[in-house]
């Protein structure tokens, strides 16, 4: 296992997401003699997960089960322990594209945070690209390496403990990208501009605020930033439902001996639909919205450096 | 060569050389010459208005007429001037607000200026532009949904890919940038071959292609049941050759399509978007003269070059449903304009368990309307029927729990929304909803073989807690 490459079974060390059913998993580190606790039972690692394949369905104590998955860094964005509030996959998959991220790009970010957006740039850029994040928090910059050493893709990153705003990056013109999420980005726009390669660049910023935005799109303006735009982008989600409907009584069922008849005369009606004019119920799939959805988690702000 | 864009038309000779990003100012002769960052001669005179309440359209604030502009045009003189020129004969330009003086000097210059960018192809830059420019083409697949689909699939170097796409080679192409020349991709393609118009757009280097294969769709059910020989080829070298000249028509097609369009649309959209497509022209250029020696050739060779064709088209396609025959795929993207169910429940047999699968479609469902009239009745009775086996990613999502085999299936969207950021400016600038298309994602896990007949069971199975699980099953056995 990696999170850059696929492996067929599970091993000794790894890194795994127990899939409970229902959007309901954890992650665990694979250990030999180590057990886990679920709802269904006891897993123990040594005789249920290792050298058993990625996505195999493993029986627990109690004889309910779990399907055991190989990680990736979406899976991780879902599971990941928070140490911060973090940036989930919708954002995360317009930032990487449009900052034209792929094989080989060097990427610096700031904040590391959680590490939710980290794993997803390494994904991307591996495995000749780096990414080099920066992160003013000590003790998660540290909790950050050791993460990064335990999903075997530490050779793709460099965690720099400091000020992004005072200090920069720590490197500079090596950079095809630069992403912000910090709070006051304006401060970091100079030394993003520094960063990124002589020859030109992308740069987002991450605000839930618009008054960050403005500063940040001035920043950017002054800096001599282009094609500077703003966006934000919003996942529904949809329950597929089987919904029936009452069919309201008109008193014409009575005396209206036909109506069953123009139900089997009709073509259509041969699928998986279950119209019973009897019963007066009308069945159909409804792809129904949550009952809540995210409603705003920040405005993205991109540029380019030419 | 003449290349026209946004009604101007110009050569690219001047325009190799300079980097990516480079503007460059449309000369009458057609000639570009970089423009370089220009101090802004704004009016000098900061006067302005406060409100509009004296402002009357009148039809005559511009002292202009049409014909001066014209005469203006006709002499060459540079864009900006002339933006200046029409500043100075506006009787209302003093008394608009520094904001709508902002605006108006902005419209003009869209007009007048002609500015182009030559920037670089990559999938943020051409899905976009094929998003505004040629939706059709592309199944009205936005970018963000393109984005998004990246993402979920887990696309990245090293990775085995089977791909089932008609969006013109987008998908294709925005693949092969997340791979980097990493890896493998296996295309299916319906019909004759493989469309890569906007493939061909990026300009990847031939490495990539090295590891891309392409399988024809129809030889799908022959090869899950063993029966698959290369005897029986959808089309000889001949049938070959009509496919590459008419994939290499198409992008033909599609460029001077692009220029039609861009001819049609209005210079406000244009400078948003236009963000230039010289690079693809070139291209394609090159490939024209390639094409135009393997024209040359085949006329001079014989049967024995065709045999050969033919021989190497066996191989590939003994190789790729080699590939396929491993059932180890790393993933599987769908986003065609055909019906998802039969495709993802064909193609899912190649993927490896806990992989990522996603799937586009453009209708999260079809809801067909059916009037039927009650003749006992003295009025006209509609009665709406909303059939449920019309919609395609409904019906995939419920095709797909009977199956089993899959985990976390999710049924998405996104809406994005653009802002425009200026100093007591700022707002939402346009709602995009709904055009963007649907997504249907979910995992791939072992296939529990012995349960997989009491189909009902297993679908019913994967969601429901262990606890209850028995008792369903033996509910239904």
């Amino acid at each position: 296992m990696s999170f850059v490459e696929y492996g067929d079974t599970i091993k000794d060390g790894d890194t795994a997401i127990v899939f409970l059913g229902h959007e309901s998993m954890f992650p665990v580190k694979v250990q030999h003699g180590t057990v886990t606790q679920t709802k269904y039972g006891v897993i123990r690692h040594s005789a249920d997960l290792i050298g058993k394949k990625y996505g195999s369905k493993v029986t627990c104590s109690k004889g309910g089960w779990v399907f055991i998955l190989h990680p990736t860094p979406e899976l991780w964005t879902m599971n990941l322990p928070h140490r911060t509030q973090i940036l989930y996959s919708t954002d995360i998959s317009i930032i990487t594209m449009m900052l034209e991220l792929k094989p080989g790009s060097i990427v610096c970010e700031s904040g590391t945070g959680s590490g939710s957006l980290s794993h997803a740039l390494i994904r991307t850029v591996a495995p000749t690209g780096h990414l080099y994040t920066v992160e003013f928090h000590q003790q998660r910059a540290e909790k950050a390496r050791e993460e990064f050493r335990e999903h075997g893709v530490e050779h793709l990153v460099t965690v720099t403990n400091q000020d992004v705003c005072k200090n920069g990056f720590g490197v500079s013109n090596i950079a095809d990208a630069v992403f912000l999420d910090i709070p006051s980005p304006w401060e970091a726009i100079g030394h993003a501009k520094a960063a990124l390669k002589a020859e030109g660049g992308r740069i987002c910023s991450f605000s839930p605020c618009i008054e960050q935005v403005q500063r940040t799109c001035l920043a950017m303006e002054e800096y001599g930033f282009t094609e500077i735009n703003t966006l934000e982008i919003l996942l529904r989600v949809y329950n597929v439902r089987t919904i029936s409907l009452q069919i309201p009584d008109l008193g014409k069922a009575a005396e209206d001996n036909s109506s069953t008849g123009f139900d089997s005369s009709n073509p259509s009606n041969q699928g998986s639909l279950c119209t019973n004019l009897q019963q007066g119920t009308v069945q159909f799939k409804s792809g129904v919205p949550l009952r809540e959805m995210v409603g705003h988690t920040g405005y993205l702000t991109f540029a380019t450096k030419s | 060569r003449k290349i026209i864009f946004e009604k101007q038309w110009f050569y690219l000779d001047n325009a190799i050389g300079h980097t990516y990003g480079t503007t460059f100012e449309v000369t009458s002769g057609g000639n570009l010459q970089p423009k370089q960052e220009v101090e802004e001669t704004t009016t000098e005179t900061k006067e302005a208005g406060t409100d509009n309440r004296n402002i009357v359209d009148d039809g005559k604030s511009q002292k202009l007429t049409h014909d001066d502009i014209k005469a203006l045009k006709d002499k060459g003189i540079k864009g900006q001037e002339i933006v200046q020129q029409l500043i100075e004969n506006s009787t209302t330009f003093r008394d608009k607000t520094e904001f709508a003086q902002d605006k108006y000097i902005k419209k003009k210059k869209k007009k007048y200026e002609a500015i182009i960018t030559i920037v670089k192809p990559s999938t943020r830059i051409l899905s976009t532009m094929y998003y505004a420019r040629e939706p059709g083409k592309i199944n009205h697949l936005r970018y963000d949904t393109l984005a998004q689909m990246l993402t979920l699939g887990n696309i990245r170097a090293g990775n085995k890919m089977i791909v089932m796409e008609t969006c013109a080679g987008l998908v294709l192409g925005a693949i092969m940038e997340r791979m980097g020349g990493y890896g493998s991709i296996i295309q299916m393609y319906p019909g004759g071959g493989p469309v890569r118009a906007a493939t061909s757009c990026f300009g990847f280097p031939k490495l990539f292609f090295d590891n891309l294969h392409e399988f024809p769709l129809s030889k799908l059910e022959s090869l899950l049941s063993g029966t698959f020989s290369t005897e029986t080829l959808p089309s000889d070298p001949e049938d070959n050759t009509l496919a590459e000249e008419e994939s290499n028509g198409l992008t033909d097609e599609k460029q001077t399509s692009l220029q039609e369009t861009e001819e049609e649309s209005t210079p406000e959209t244009a400078m948003e978007i236009n963000q230039t497509e010289e690079q693809d022209t070139m291209d394609i250029n090159a490939e024209d003269v390639e094409f135009k020696e393997n024209k040359e050739k085949e006329n001079k060779d014989n049967v024995r070059e065709k045999q050969r064709k033919q021989w190497e088209r066996r191989k590939k396609l003994m190789e790729t449903a080699a590939l396929l025959r491993e059932k180890n795929a790393d993933g599987l993207i769908v986003a065609s304009k055909f019906h998802p169910t039969p495709l993802l429940l064909a193609l899912l047999e190649f993927v490896a368990p806990s992989r990522p699968f996603v799937v586009y479609c453009q209708y999260k469902e079809v809801n067909q309307v059916c009037y039927f009239s009650c003749s006992s009745l003295r009025l006209f009775c509609c009665i709406t029927y909303y059939l449920g086996f019309f919609k395609p990613l409904l019906e995939c999502y419920t095709k797909l729990r009977e199956r089993g085999g899959v985990i976390n299936l999710k049924l998405s969207e996104t809406w994005l929304r653009n802002y425009q950021v200026l100093p007591d400016r700022s707002h939402p600038k346009l709602t995009m909803s709904g055009g963007g298309g649907y997504l249907l994602s979910g995992i791939t896990v072992v296939l529990d073989k012995g349960k997989s007949d009491s189909s009902n069971s297993e679908a019913l199975k994967i969601e429901e807690p262990s606890s209850k699980r028995c008792k369903v099953q033996d509910f239904h056995c």
